[in-house]
This record gives C-alpha cells, structure tokens and sequence, in this order.
C-alpha cells in the first residue's frame, strides 16, 4: 500500500467552508443556525479562548516577560502564525515588499485583532466622484446597513452617535471612558483642530442583551490574549463554537486547502486538502464551496484551481483575481508627557481595544493625496513587559530631578530607580491608518517556482506604494506634530522625514490586505457578483476580504462580517429558489 | 452574561471587588523568582508545540559563564540596588532572566559578552582586577565613566552601548518581577470596571470631565 492515499469521502454537504476567521466564522454560524449541513475546514488547530488564552497572566510567567520573540506582538499574545511560518513561504518579485501576516487556528486573525470596529461610509463605497481614481463598489452603504446594524445587535460594538457624513454610526454599547494620557490627547487634538471622538470596538463594555454564552468585559486590557469569558469578539469564541453546537458545523481543523474541485460543467463539487494530523490527502463534497481563508488565501486556492473549464484559475476569466490587493497605510508616532510623572497609581487597564479614535473629517480636495486616514490613539498605567523603560537616559536628562535640578542622562542606582518609577505610565502613542488606493499593478500571483511544504504553490506579491499614499504619510506626521505640541510640554521627536517615506509602514505592515478577488457588476472587470458569488461559478463564493473593490480608511473586518452575513443570507434566499 | 456571571465563570465570581484586587496583586500569585536555578517556564496550555520545545531547549543551555554570571550580578545591583521600597535586582533574580534572554535574544549575545570582556580589560588595566574582583569604589567609579552617555570621554563609546543595553535589560528583568511591579505600583491584571480616571486624578491634573472635554 502506498503512504500517501487520496481518501474521497462520499458525503455532500450543504456547503464547505474554507477558513474560520472573521468571513468564514460568519458564514459557518448564519448557515448552521439555518438548517444547512456545513463543513468548515481549518488550517491551523481548534482554538478556545476559554481554555487556551494567556489572560490575566503575569509578566513574570513568562520567561522573555512578554517579549515577542516566537510571537510577534508578545509571548501572551493569542496569534499562532506570524510574517513568517516555517514550511509556509510567500515571496516578493521586482524588489517590492510585501509583508503577509498570517494565524493558522480556528477563528483566525479574530483571536487577537484589535478589535477596532467601523463601518465603512457611502464615500468609501463609492468613491470615483470624490477624485475619479476609483472604481465603485457594485453595493452602497444603504445595502450593507442592514448588515451592520445585524452585526452590531448580534456581535455587540461600543461608541457613540456622532452623526458624521463618512463615519456612520452604529447601535453601540457605552465606550470606555478614556485614560488619563488620552485626555491630555484629547486636550492637544482638540487645540489642533483634530476631530477625537470615543473608540468604536466590539468588547461587550455591558453584557449583550439576549446572549447568554458570552461575558461581560471586566476590563483587562488583554483582548489580544482572547478573552476567556468571551467578552470581545473573537470567531472562535462568538461564531464557530455556536455554530458546532447547532450540531449543523463539523469543524475539521489542521486541514490545509489545496484547491476547490469542479466538475466539467465548470461547477464546484467540493475540495482538496492535506491533513496535518496524519499527513494524508481527502477530497470533501458540497453543493456550495464559501471561500474564507483570508484575501491572499483565498487569492492563492482560486489560481491554484486550474482546470480546462477554469484555465487562468478558478473565477478569473477576468484575469482579475490577485490584482488590486491593497493594505491601509501607516504611520506612527509617541512621546511622553512630563506633567505625568510621579501620577497616583490606580488600575487603568481599560479595555485591549482603543478608548479614543480620531475620524477622518476633513476635505481631500484641499490636499495632496486623494483619501483620508484615521487616528487611534493610546497611552496610560500599562502592565510592564519586556522592554520596559528601555533608553530611560534620552529621557532622565530632559527634566529637572525631585530637587528642580537638571539631571545628567543615563545614570544608576537609587537615582535611577527613582526615576524608573517618576517615569511610569507617562508614556503615549498614535497611529494613522489610511486609505491606499486599490491599483490593478499591485497584485499577488503564483510563483511558479516555489512551493510550501504540502506541495501547494505560494503566493508571489508585487506592491508599490504611490506618492498619494507617501504623502498621506507626510500629513499624518505632520498632523501628529500638531496635536504633541499642543498637549501642553509633552515631550517627542521630530517628525519622520522623507528618508523613511515618513514613517510610511511597508505593504502588508497594517494587517488590512484586501481586494484580491474583486466584486463587480462586469465580469469582465471583477471575479465575483455583487453577493461575492464568482461569475463564472455560481456555486462559490468568497466571504472574507477579497471581495473588497476599495477599502476606506476603516479597518476591514466588521465589513467582512457584514459582507459575509449578506452573502450567507443570499445563498440561503438563493437555496429557496433553487438556484444553487 | 453580566459582569458578575463572567467572573463566575472564571472561578473568582464569589468574591468581592475589593477582595479580587487584593487576590490579583502579584504576591499571591505563584512567581517565577521562587523556581530557582533555570528559568521558568510559561504554563503550557494554549502554547503551541514547537514553543514548548524551544523554552525547554533554551532552559537546558547555560550562556553564560560563572564569572561572567557574577560581574552582571554586580552591575545589575548597582544599577538597581535595594532600597526602602523594594529589593535589588538581584532580589528579583534579573541575571537569570539575563541568561534567559540572550539565549532566547541571540542579537543580545556578542554585545553583552563582548561588553563584559570590555569591562573586565577597563577594570585590569585601571586597578589590576576585573570589575568583580574590583574594590567597591572602583567598581562604582568604572560605572561612572559609562554610566552617564552625554558626559561619557571619549574611548568610553564602547563601554557606553554596553552599559546602556545592561541598563535596559535590568530594568525589563526588574519590573516585570513581582517585585518590580509591586514596587512600581501598577494596579493592573485584576478584573473590575473601569469607569474613567478617577476623580481625585482629573482634580488633581484640573480636567472638569472624565471625558476631557473641559480643563480650567
Ligand atoms: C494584530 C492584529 C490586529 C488587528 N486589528 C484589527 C482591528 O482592530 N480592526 C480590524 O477591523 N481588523 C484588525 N485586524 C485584521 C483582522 O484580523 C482581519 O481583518 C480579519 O481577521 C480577517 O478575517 P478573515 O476571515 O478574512 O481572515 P483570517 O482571520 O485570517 O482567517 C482566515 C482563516 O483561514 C484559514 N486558512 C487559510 N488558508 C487556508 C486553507 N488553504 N485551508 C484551510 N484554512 C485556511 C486560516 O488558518 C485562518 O484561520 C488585525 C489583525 C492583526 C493581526
Ligand atoms: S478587556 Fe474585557 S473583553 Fe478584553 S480580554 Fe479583558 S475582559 Fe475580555
């Protein structure tokens, strides 16, 4: 017997489901809640917050005390992935950079996001009156509202009724008041002219009404952990574990999708996948395969699935697929705020998720670049880790000591000690997120020469930023400047000069990669209908951020969550009719 | 779920806020200064396989030489001795976190050992010892030469990076130790609600609303 079989299951579910983060998730929970036979597949292992979180762990439980050292954004924090997974290669063409983080674990990304939440606005979906660069999208936001609203009600988002044209509001929760360091930002912006209003973001500041299996927030700070009382949005937590227990999911985890099947009416009859479990090959039926594997995933298995109905991969007949991968901009910057020092100590925890947020309210036309950014913000009495107070001497310099007199920099002993502690929780930061323009020559491709360690071909990107994005960047550090100088003798550098595109973060540093399976009314121009349903498959569809034609300057996931509860509803609208 | 019911489910629901606060303060918590010898390592649910395998790898090596384990014991105490608030750095065990990070950090390694041999030559060529060997006053006035960048001669640059990167890794060792955070005060890691800075502390900075939006 040979090693390695191709083990068919006979099986026909419902709908196969490829990934299980925020599009996936979604899609997984509203067809299980509704009757369908759903099997999700998952290429990392199965994730419970409740059992596998680091919150409210210590510092010192840690033997690198937090560092980010096998985890990027710290040893607590909840992602199994990273830039870079061994075995899993991606690469870069033409000297472009490209940056891909990745989370192989049931719920995906969700498990340790932000949790920032934001609607896009009527602007961000169509945009090409604004200045013509874009193409808009074939819904607005009166079709998705509904969506929104339904994920506000279901997932539950804090903020507040703003009434601003570009930043629709929600049904919110009460917002975390902010810290102290973001009352003296507030302080500062407002001087500046810079619109700061309350933090949009899906932590459960109260207890959601008519759910019973998630916590109230008991604010830790940590969501980047997971929560283990379910008190922020994570898919794991609030989508797939619900949905297996309508006894409607089956979730296979450590199953790596190589590619989607078709028969020869070109139609999806289900898909391939490598288990890692016991390293053999399974094939699985279904009557609609839903992609959400993540924008480049999803990217990658279509050109992966080539066959003679499907020869330039499966959905791009248009060519399109790959192409228009656009990220957010951004850049950063911080300082500290002397008036701080020495400041009473009490828990400031707050919620892992931003309590100040600066909208974007201003008119491009008056600009050089064509879109707009936002601001989030933070600072306050965090919980030490790895690299705490590091390079104290560039700051113990700059202020008088106890006794008003100027001390020299750097130092040791009790003196230093003293100022370790004078200096705590002074600290602030604030990081611009922007709209990058979604451009036909940035894409992501098979590389025809690489492959990951199953065998299945990776993912090549080509990404240039344009001037509209560097100066965008130059706009935000000059706007960070602003709002520092006015917070009354903060202390910071100068901004980040043209040498680094200022500050300008690479392609992919922001985490917003979206745009790679584009919708559209022209199948000519798009691979998927205006439901994310594929042109040239009507029988698969694509729920996670590929679909996306131009992203806003808002983070992309509760658009995601929106967008596939909208197309789940429609395949279950669709079933009724019997068209798929 | 209230906020009650989500700290039930957490084992600590019956207790008191003001009981949880004291519970969640460090000292009641099982501390990782008290594993002497290696390094301790993280509690494995929810890491992953090849996480494990690396600590308990890292764990197994030793860096650092004996001599080389003294000397970053006596620069770690004078540059965070103990004091009427709290213990020094070695109190908090900061070089066996030292060891730790420098196997966990490779970047740490050449510059932290190649500094410790700088420090050593310094100290023979001036006093005819190494800096351990040093007399206590020597000890502190080779520091002084490094100690403070701005004012450092020239020839010292060297000794100043190293110092700056001690400086640095004694204070992530310290402040991350139970005693180190109890001594910074932070209050943090303890469910509750927040509900905005206190109003002592908008008082005390002249903030009229817990929102910000006014100041005197
Ligand atoms: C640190 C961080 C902070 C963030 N903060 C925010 C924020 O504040 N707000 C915001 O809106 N967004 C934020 N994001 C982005 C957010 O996480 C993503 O937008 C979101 O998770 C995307 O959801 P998704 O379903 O498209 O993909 P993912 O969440 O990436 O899920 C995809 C899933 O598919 C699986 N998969 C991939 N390929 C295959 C395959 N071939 N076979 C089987 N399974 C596969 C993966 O293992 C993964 O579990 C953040 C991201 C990070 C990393
Ligand atoms: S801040 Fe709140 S929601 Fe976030 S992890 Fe802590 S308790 Fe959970």
């Amino acid at each position: 017997m040979d090693d390695i079989q191709i083990k068919k299951s006979s099986t026909v579910y419902d709908a196969i489901v490829v990934g299980s983060g925020a599009g996936g998730g979604m899609a997984g929970y509203v067809l299980a809640h509704a009757g369908l036979k759903v099997l999700m597949l998952e290429a990392g292992p199965y994730f419970d917050p409740a059992k596998d979180s680091m919150q409210l762990k210590w510092p010192y439980e840690s033997p690198r005390r937090g560092a980010g050292t096998t985890r990027y954004f710290g040893d607590f924090d909840a992602a199994y992935g990273g830039w870079e997974i061994d075995g899993e290669p991606y690469t870069t063409k033409d000297n472009t950079e490209f940056h891909w983080f990745r989370s192989r674990m049931m719920g995906g990304r969700t498990n340790h996001w932000g949790r920032i939440s934001l609607r896009m606005g009527p602007d961000d979906f169509k945009g090409h009156h604004i200045d013509g660069l874009t193409d808009d999208w074939p819904i607005s936001y009166e079709d998705v509202k509904p969506f929104y609203d339904k994920v506000d009600r279901m997932i539950g988002v804090y903020g507040t009724v703003e009434g601003l044209p570009n930043e629709p509001d929600g049904i919110f929760l009460p917002p975390p008041k902010p810290r102290l360091n973001e009352l003296y930002i507030k302080k500062g912006a407002a001087k500046a002219g810079v619109k700061v209003i309350a933090g949009r973001g899906s932590v459960l500041t109260e207890a959601l009404p008519g759910n019973k299996d998630r916590g109230a927030c008991f604010f830790c700070g940590q969501c980047g952990r997971s929560c283990k009382v379910y008190g922020d949005f994570s898919s794991s937590s609030c989508l797939v574990i619900p949905a297996i227990k309508t006894g409607n999911l089956k979730l296979i985890p450590n199953a790596m999708v190589r590619e989607v099947l078709t028969d020869n009416n070109g139609l999806a009859t289900g898909v391939s996948y490598v288990s890692k479990d016991d390293m053999q090959e399974y094939q699985v039926k279904a009557n609609i395969v839903i992609l959400g594997a993540s924008a480049g995933e999803s990217a990658r298995l279509l050109l992966n699935s080539k066959s003679a109905q499907h020869p330039n991969g499966l959905a791009n007949s248009s060519g399109v697929v790959g192409h228009y991968i656009h990220d957010s901009t951004g850049s950063s910057a911080g300082g500290w705020i002397p008036e701080l020092m020495d400041r009473k100590r009490y828990n400031e925890d707050g919620v892992g998720s931003v309590h100040i947020y600066g909208p974007w309210v201003y008119d491009n036309k008056k600009l050089n670049f064509p879109r707009g950014y936002h601001i989030e913000f933070g600072g306050g009495l965090h919980m030490p880790g790895y690299g705490f107070s590091g390079g104290i001497q560039n700051m113990n310099g700059v202020v008088p000591g106890r006794d008003g007199k100027m001390k020299e920099a750097g130092g040791f002993g009790a003196s230093l000690k003293d100022d370790y502690r004078r200096f705590y929780g002074t600290g602030f930061g604030m990081a611009g997120r922007g709209t990058a323009i979604a451009r036909y020559d940035n894409y992501c491709e098979i590389d025809p020469n690489v492959v990951d360690k199953w065998g299945i071909p990776v993912l090549r990107f080509h990404y240039k930023w344009s001037d509209y994005e560097i100066n965008q960047a130059k706009h935000m550090q000059d706007t960070f400047q602003e709002i520092m100088h006015n917070m009354g003798g903060a202390i910071y550098g100068p901004p980040a000069g043209k040498e680094t595109n200022y500050g300008l973060e690479a392609p992919g540093m922001i985490i917003h990669e979206v745009g790679t399976v584009r919708m559209g009314d022209d199948p000519k121009k798009s691979a998927l209908n205006k439901y994310c349903q594929a042109h040239d498959c009507k029988n698969l569809f694509v729920v996670d951020a590929a679909p996306f034609v131009q992203q806003g300057d808002k983070n992309a996931t509760w658009t995601i969550l929106a967008l596939s509860m909208r197309t789940a509803e429609y395949i279950l609208s669709q079933r009724k009719k019997t068209n798929v | 779920m209230n906020r009650r019911d989500s700290l039930k489910a957490l084992g600590i629901g019956t207790l008191s806020a003001g009981v949880l606060l004291e519970a969640c303060k460090p000292k009641d918590n099982k501390l990782a200064e008290d594993n002497k010898g290696a390094a301790p390592t993280a509690d494995e649910a929810g890491r992953q396989p090849f996480e494990i395998e690396r600590d308990k790898k890292l764990n197994a090596e030793k860096f650092f030489t004996d001599h080389e384990m003294a000397t970053i014991t006596v620069l770690g105490d004078i540059i965070i001795p103990k004091d009427d608030r709290s213990g020094g750095a070695s109190d908090a065990k900061v070089p066996d976190f030292i060891e730790f990070i420098v196997k966990d950090m490779p970047e740490h390694q050449t510059p932290m050992r190649g500094g410790l041999r700088w420090l050593d030559v310094q100290c023979l060529q001036r006093y005819g010892h190494t800096f351990v060997d040093a007399s206590s006053s020597q000890q502190i006035e080779m520091v002084t030469e490094i100690a403070y960048p701005k004012k450092a001669k020239p020839g010292m640059e060297q000794g100043v990076s190293f110092f700056n990167r001690m400086r640095d890794l004694t204070a992530s060792g310290f402040y991350t130790s139970k005693i180190g955070i109890q001594d910074l005060g932070y209050m943090g890691n303890a469910p509750g609600k927040w509900d905005g800075v206190p109003a002592d502390v908008l008082k005390q900075y002249n903030i009229k609303d817990p929102w910000g939006n006014k100041w005197d």
